[in-house]
């Protein structure tokens, strides 16, 4: 994918993350996510029907690689089941851990694909993952 | 000014995070060098040369501090290993024993963690209260509200000096009066005031003060715990072991040394202390007035260039120091400091440990310039005209 438009996805996405909504309802499972290293901090809201992730919202204040990503990551798990979602985390974490992974898999997340190159940042993209992936894990037990 | 005395400047970079740690002159490097490589050996065991020349440097460090403060004698100078270690061992070695259930702790939501959180777990040990003192639209503190929060469960005020994020210098003088005629202790943490001003601890009569070498051109590891003589006679040590006992034979007949021995167990950051004295003759022979000066112009410079961007929040327009905390309109803090990283800008973004400033300024994040006197005019103007770009910013700050 071309860097411009890579560049264009990632910024779209934090000027204008979608999702990003505090709710309080009861339904949704919320967990906060945040960045020892850094001030990143974002609450996700997810709500789960019949082993399916019917919805997701977050809230919070993060930089614009962590809010992007968030964004990004959460148009790609509404809709999935729980373990189709674990594989999905599974796969993007692989990426940015410069392990293998199937790029086919990922949609727009592709744009982290030279996130490995700044380790400062790598947590940054990762930071929605390790939140979400801890109310997923409660749900596939 | 005085750029060529410090290794860091020749490194191409604009280091303003001095809030943060300052960058050291060589002179204080080599004089920690010579040491090592010179009198290498431990501390109060003059048994041979060159030991009596680490006890002869060591305790012309405590000198130096002594003046630099104008305390009234050595006993009252105690070497740690920076300000919050200080800040700790007040709390815990004195106050912890002074302190009684449902008395009060008076602090701002300005300070440090290191000002916090040892307050928080003492009173939650003994049952005392956290008090707040409010502070003003500029967010400085004011003798009517420091009057207006004293209860008569107060027994301790705690604060910055000047504090991190805003850089608000505080009243101290007048608290400590205010405090004393009220039979309330005064503690200050002097972590970003000492660096920047002359100090006379015994003109604003405060009872214990803070502070860290490496925040004042000195090494990192090292700082001063500073407290009254009668008051440091009852602080009761942290840590117990070499160096500070008299004798002992059984666990009932322990004797300790006299102050500041008593406080300062274990083989101490010679090195450090030894580099911080240094330090302390490098300010001195700037003159800490000097400095003040120099700081106070670069910020006036800074601010009446940041004020006519319109995309640029300044947090702190009024402050005594050399901190200006700002944010660029809808863009997160990390994101800018990301950017001007780019350029080998040294700036911190974030919260600044102070967490619970948010609720002072309603502003979570910030990033945080601070200057220190070897910044640079045209060090503020290449900064400027990064931040004066918005579409710039956004553009590169990936
Ligand atoms: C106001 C204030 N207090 C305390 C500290 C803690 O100092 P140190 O980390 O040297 O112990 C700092 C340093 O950031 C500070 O700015």
């Amino acid at each position: 994918m071309d860097p411009e438009v890579k560049r264009e996805i990632i910024m779209d996405n934090y000027l204008n993350p979608k999702n990003k909504i505090k709710i309080e309802d009861n339904s949704y499972d919320k967990v906060n996510s945040n960045n020892e290293s850094c001030i990143d901090n974002i609450d996700i809201f997810v709500k789960v029907t019949d082993g399916i992730i019917e919805d997701i919202k977050f809230d919070g204040e993060a930089c614009a690689i962590s809010t992007s990503s968030t964004s990004i990551m959460i148009n790609n798990l509404i809709g999935l089941s729980i373990s189709e979602a674990i594989k999905y985390i599974d796969n993007f974490d692989n990426m940015v851990n410069e392990k293998e992974y199937n790029r086919e898999l990922l949609n727009e997340a592709i744009v982290y694909e030279d996130i490995y190159k700044q380790n400062n940042r790598k947590h940054c993209a990762l930071l929605p993952y390790i939140g979400i992936r801890k109310v997923l894990e409660k749900y596939s037990k | 000014m005085n750029r060529e005395d410090f290794p860091m400047l020749d490194k191409d970079i604009i280091y303003l995070d001095n809030g943060a740690t300052t960058l050291k002159p060589k002179c204080v490097l080599e004089k920690m060098n010579d040491y090592y490589e010179n009198y290498s050996a431990n501390t109060h065991r003059g048994d041979y040369d060159i030991s009596y020349k680490v006890d002869l440097e060591y305790e012309n460090t405590r000198n130096l501090v002594k003046d630099f403060i104008n305390a009234e004698c050595l006993e009252e100078i105690v070497f740690t290993s920076g300000t919050t270690e200080s800040l700790n061992m007040i709390a815990n070695g004195f106050f912890a024993n002074y302190l009684e259930a449902g008395d009060e702790i008076l602090i701002t939501t300005s300070e440090h963690a290191s000002n916090v959180l040892p307050w928080f777990r003492l009173a939650k040990k003994i049952g005392c209260k956290i008090g707040y003192i409010p502070v003003d639209d500029n967010y400085y503190v004011t003798i009517d509200n420091v009057l207006k929060s004293i209860t008569p469960q107060t027994k301790v005020i705690a604060l910055a000096e000047i504090t991190n994020v805003i850089g608000d210098k505080r009243p101290i003088k007048e608290i400590a009066k205010i405090a004393h005629e009220r039979n309330i202790f005064v503690v200050v943490d002097g972590a970003q005031s000492i660096p920047h001003k002359k100090t006379d601890v015994q003109d604003l009569d405060v009872d214990f003060l803070a502070f860290s070498a490496h925040k004042m051109c000195g090494p990192t590891g090292v700082g001063v715990l500073y407290g009254k003589k009668a008051l440091l006679e009852q602080l009761e040590p942290i840590n117990m072991g070499g160096g500070m006992n008299e004798s002992f034979d059984s666990e009932n007949e322990v004797f300790l040394k006299s102050l500041p021995t008593r406080l300062e167990a274990g083989t101490p950051n010679i090195a450090g202390v030894i580099g911080f004295g240094e330090a302390i003759k490098y300010l001195t022979n700037i003159g800490m007035d000097k400095i003040s000066k120099i700081e106070h112009n670069l910020r006036e410079y800074l601010i009446d260039k940041l004020i006519k961007i319109p995309h640029i929040d300044i947090i702190n327009l009024e402050s005594d120091s050399g901190i200006v905390s700002v944010n660029v309109e809808g863009i997160f803090s990390q994101d800018v400091a990301y950017y001007l990283n780019k350029y080998n800008i040294c700036v911190r973004a974030g919260n600044h440990c102070a967490k619970i400033i948010k609720k002072t300024t309603g502003v979570t994040n910030s990033i945080r310039i601070s200057l220190y006197f070897y910044n640079t005019e045209s060090e503020i103007d290449e900064l400027v005209e990064l931040l004066s770009n918005k579409d710039k910013i956004l553009k590169e700050m990936l």
